[in-house]
């Protein structure tokens, strides 16, 4: 099971963003764990500097913007 | 690594042709070109269908409105596409590391500049706030690319550009950058650190990332250059249409000798009355550039009317709210001061200049 945190005040982006990974992720059929996280504070711990960011499994992969769905099927492959 | 996983291209699914895209946006272009040709016989048209005599305020008014409107739109479409393209090739993330470990003075420069081109959200104010302080770089640098970001818009620019004039243009972006790197550079004097909300400075990072480039194509930043248009227009264009209805009301109905009296360049106490105006008014860059327009056009000091646009879109109401998650009140005030210090330079120095 990965483990995905999207990152993001709770943005109409940051909402999009964790939509289009559980998505990619039901399409795909990986069991996963998704965990938004919304706290400036927490937010600012993984040391991106713009939102929605995207983590998985403790690795950032994505900040700022709506990610490529073809890159974020290959993040969530990996 | 991420890194390996994004640059083997091998099983990549197929990218569609590009060149549909390439003529697409050639006949868009073409289109374009096309429609702000016919402006002018279009609106005087429109009027002429309306029972209303072209000579008198309420046409004056209306003649304004119809030919503005959609020059402004046409304009604004295509800059805010141009600059969706170009901002795909830059981040927040990028900027930060461009700009961490740059002493103070150059990095500010540097900040303006970056604060212009960098893709950058009002939501993501804070987090980008705390990403660049937490990665050392200077809370002045920080500031330079917060004023510059909001104040050096591309539709203020652009919109100046295709309405009021190139020069007009040169000189607004000149200034914003000016007051944008010299307030930063004295609220990094001031060395305000201790002003921060402490919740900022007890933040642990891991440091700064490098997130792994996305490898966008050409087509991907065609993309991003709609997507940009969709969001900014589609956000905006209320605010274009409000701000052209005062413009043309200000065309059809205020006098100019008024104008002149008013906001002349010999009325010295405007400068202060427009940069004291603008504080508590917001509206988009979009809006307030036709009431711009209009006013100079009825004779107006350019240095007043740069100061009133300045102060509306650099020191905003909904920008402060956000950035009091991050800054006391002290320092937001010291922010206000400064920046509206430098607007009010500006205008002085303007009305003198040219005045």
């Amino acid at each position: 099971m990965k483990d995905v945190k999207v990152l993001g005040p709770g943005c109409k982006r940051c909402e999009a963003t964790e939509a289009m990974v559980r998505d990619a992720a039901a399409k795909l059929g990986i069991d996963i764990k998704v965990e938004k996280v919304t706290h400036y504070a927490e937010i600012a711990r993984f040391g991106i500097a713009s939102t929605p960011g995207i983590v998985i499994d403790g690795k950032v992969v994505h900040a700022g913007g709506l990610p490529k769905e073809d890159a974020l099927e290959k993040w969530l492959q990996a | 690594m991420t890194v390996e996983i994004l640059s083997s291209r091998g099983d990549e699914p197929k990218h569609p042709s590009p060149w549909g895209w390439i003529a697409g946006l050639g006949t868009t272009l073409v289109l374009w070109g096309i429609a702000y040709s016919q402006l002018v016989p279009i609106s005087e048209r429109l009027v002429s269908l309306l029972p209303v005599d072209r000579s008198s305020h309420f046409g004056q008014a209306l003649a304004f409105f119809f030919y503005d409107t959609p020059k402004v739109i046409l304009l604004l479409t295509l800059i805010v596409f141009a600059m969706g393209v170009v901002r795909s090739y830059f981040s927040p993330e990028k900027t930060r590391a461009a700009l961490a470990g740059k002493g103070e003075g150059l990095a500010n420069v540097m900040a303006a500049g970056l604060g212009v081109l960098t893709p950058f959200c009002s939501c993501s104010a804070v987090p980008l706030f705390i990403g660049f302080v937490s990665a050392g770089i200077p809370l002045g640098v920080t500031f330079s690319f917060l004023i510059a970001a909001p104040m050096v818009n591309e539709v203020a620019l652009g919109l100046l550009f295709g309405l009021v004039g190139w020069q007009v243009a040169l000189t607004y972006l000149g200034f914003g950058l000016g007051v944008a790197i010299v307030a930063g550079w004295v609220i990094g004097r001031l060395r305000l650190e201790g002003w921060l909300q402490d919740w900022v400075k007890d933040i642990q990072t891991v440091g700064s990332v490098t997130i792994p480039d996305e490898q966008r194509t050409f087509v991907d930043r065609i993309k991003l250059g709609i997507e940009a248009v969709g969001d900014i227009v589609g956000r905006v264009w209320i605010w274009i249409i409000a701000g052209i209805a005062v413009g043309g009301l200000i065309h059809g109905y205020v006098p100019a000798e008024l104008m002149v009296r008013v906001m002349g360049a010999d009325a010295w106490w405007s400068v202060p009355a427009a940069v004291a105006m603008g504080i508590p008014m917001y509206t988009n860059a979009a809006g307030v550039i036709p009431i711009v327009e209009a006013l100079l056009d009825k004779g107006a000091a350019l240095g007043t009317t740069l100061a009133f646009m300045m102060s509306v879109i650099a020191l905003s109401l909904p920008e402060m709210i956000i950035l009091r998650k991050v800054l006391t009140m002290r320092l937001i005030a010291v922010f206000i001061g400064v920046v509206g210090t430098g607007i009010l330079a500006v205008g002085f120095l303007f009305n003198m200049l040219f005045g």
